[in-house]
């Protein structure tokens, strides 16, 4: 039979390492099955320097390097394969890859990060690679001493747009909103302002690139005045956001209107054992930081939940005797009665029946997997079946009843 | 692949005979990194079948402008010296093999 892993991750970007070096040291089998070099978008901006502990001529494409060989000095296997298609439901996980090959995990962390958005103006599908750029870091270094615009306004389009005045001779940054209103950070917004290479065209957005082979002009049209100019350029760099790269899972975990996987704060998805971390996520900051914290707390997870699964397998499902697995709760009183009176009656019954007590607090997913809705409840199960379920307050006769459907 | 750059370029390509592959790239360009090792395998799969070259942009901007390219990764072809297809940005390894099975 083939492998199976408890930690298999889908992506290799600062989310999907940091699950990684979390996993595996906590000496779980972990792999990441990455698309291509490990390092994600982080590997494709080449100033990085708000990494804490990072600070000024910290490079991207380093810092990843060196999450990569973190995660590997660990024992993280980085496998270079394609994840095209997943099975997520059940116990085990499978994964299969563009190489033909199956990967099965107890555990499955999603960290599939974003892409770039493309706005599909006129154009702008045509002039790729000819003028037409989404990677300052891959195409900077062609405009030298020529002129280029950057589209958007956010974090890394003025941050992008600064990198790009290292090379280019003049850098236009078009912008939708009002003169003196960006979308980045005040740092970035300041430092870009007081930049004589960069040049500012307010309230305007992009109408089309144009050219022969190469872009050679692009419309500018003024939002306020709809105003078209036409001004001669050589390079566009589009820096308008990102989309989640979640097209692999969708219907298959829950997803939200603009495609981000849901999880709640231990980063689980809507599917046991599934886990998903950084920009693929519905959150607030997608930043590298953000994207390696949530590996970490997926990771951390996913071992408490592997931990409390073999728990569960081991002294109930597999047990040879009947067994009673009373869900309770600290700050419900009657739980509390109810149980210790449970516990006395199996006791007086000499019925030889375990019992399994379950903090509904602190499993969540047991509650939810057997619908527990009130507290107490009693679930009785033999030889790894569910044979009956006790709701609410349960009397001596019931639990007779109980006692009767177990043919114990 | 036979490396190439401004010295060579005409020679190797435009003055060649058959199917040339040229794999625009640079150090800086992450994706580039990304394909390569793809395209060294494909290069090696379909040997003697065309001409396989790699050209890394640094030092050599004028020539892959020249070459209207302008943006990395680049994957061209040329066929007795004149470029017949090129894919360039977002490439799969199997754009390229399918690209080259239709031109070889
Ligand atoms: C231009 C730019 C500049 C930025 N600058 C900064 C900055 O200065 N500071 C900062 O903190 N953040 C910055 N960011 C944001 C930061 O890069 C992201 O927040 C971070 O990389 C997200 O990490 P991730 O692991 O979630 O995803 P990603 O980095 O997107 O990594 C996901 C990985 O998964 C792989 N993958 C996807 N699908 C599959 C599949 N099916 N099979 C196998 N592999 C797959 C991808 O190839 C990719 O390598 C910048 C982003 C961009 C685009």
């Amino acid at each position: 039979m083939a492998e199976i892993y408890d930690i298999v991750i889908a992506g290799a970007g600062p989310g999907g390492l940091a699950a990684g070096i979390y996993g595996s040291r906590s000496r779980l089998k972990t792999i990441i099955l990455q698309k291509g070099r490990p390092g994600g978008q982080a590997a494709t901006t080449e100033d990085l320097e708000n990494y804490p502990g990072f600070g000024r001529g910290t490079t991207g494409p380093a810092l990843m390097q060196a999450m990569a060989d973190h995660a590997e000095s660990f024992g993280t296997e980085i496998i270079r394969d394609e994840v095209i298609d997943v099975e997520l439901d059940g116990e085990i996980k499978k994964l299969k890859t563009k190489s033909g090959k199956e990967y099965q995990a107890k555990i499955v962390i999603l960290a599939l990060g974003a892409e770039p958005r493309t706005l599909n103006i006129k154009g702008e599908n045509k002039f790729r690679g000819k003028g037409v750029s989404y990677c300052a870091t891959c195409d900077a270094d062609f405009f030298e001493e020529l002129d280029v615009v950057v589209v958007g306004n956010g974090d890394a389009a003025v941050e992008e747009a600064m990198y790009l005045t290292k090379f280019a001779e003049s850098v236009t940054i078009i912008v939708i909103h009002d003169e003196g209103i960006l979308d980045c950070n005040k740092v970035s917004a300041e430092k870009a302002m007081a930049n004589p290479k960069i040049k500012w065209v307010w309230s305007s957005i992009l109408e089309e690139v144009k050219g022969d082979g190469l872009v050679e002009t692009i419309l500018i049209k003024n939002i306020k005045t709809g105003e078209i100019t036409e001004m001669p350029i050589n390079g566009v760099f589009f820096f308008v956001g990102t989309l989640p790269k979640t097209e692999l899972v969708k219907g298959k975990v829950e997803l939200n209107e603009q495609g981000y996987i849901v999880t709640n704060e231990q980063m689980e998805t809507s599917v046991p054992g599934v886990y998903a971390v950084g920009d693929c996520r519905v959150k607030y900051l997608r930043q590298v930081v953000t994207a390696a914290s949530d590996g970490a707390i997926a990771a951390v997870a996913a071992e408490k939940y592997l931990a409390e699964e073999e728990g569960f397998k081991e002294q109930v499902l597999s047990a040879e005797e009947p067994v009673m697995v009373a869900f309770w709760a600290p700050q419900i009183e009657e739980s509390i009665t109810a149980l210790s009176e449970l516990e006395k009656w199996l006791e007086d019954s000499g019925h030889g029946i375990k019992l399994v007590k379950i903090d509904t607090y602190r499993n969540q997913r047991l509650v939810k997997r057997y619908a527990v809705d009130k507290i107490p409840t009693v679930l009785l199960f033999h030889k790894g079946e569910l044979l009956s379920k006790l709701s609410g307050a349960f009397s001596p006769g019931e639990l007779q009843g109980q006692m009767e459907i177990a043919g114990a | 692949m036979i490396e190439v750059n401004k010295t060579n370029f005409k020679e190797e390509v435009l003055k060649a005979k058959g199917l040339v592959m040229v794999d625009f790239w640079s150090p800086s360009c992450g994706p580039c990194k990304e394909l390569m090792p793809d395209v060294h395998q494909l290069a090696e799969k379909y040997a003697g079948q065309a001409k396989f070259c790699s050209l890394d942009t640094t030092g050599n901007k004028r020539l892959a402008i020249s070459q209207k390219v302008l943006g990395l990764p680049t994957i061209a072809f040329y066929k007795d010296g004149s470029k017949v297809a090129e894919l360039t940005t977002e490439i799969t390894i199997d754009e390229v093999e399918a690209k080259l099975n239709e031109l070889k």
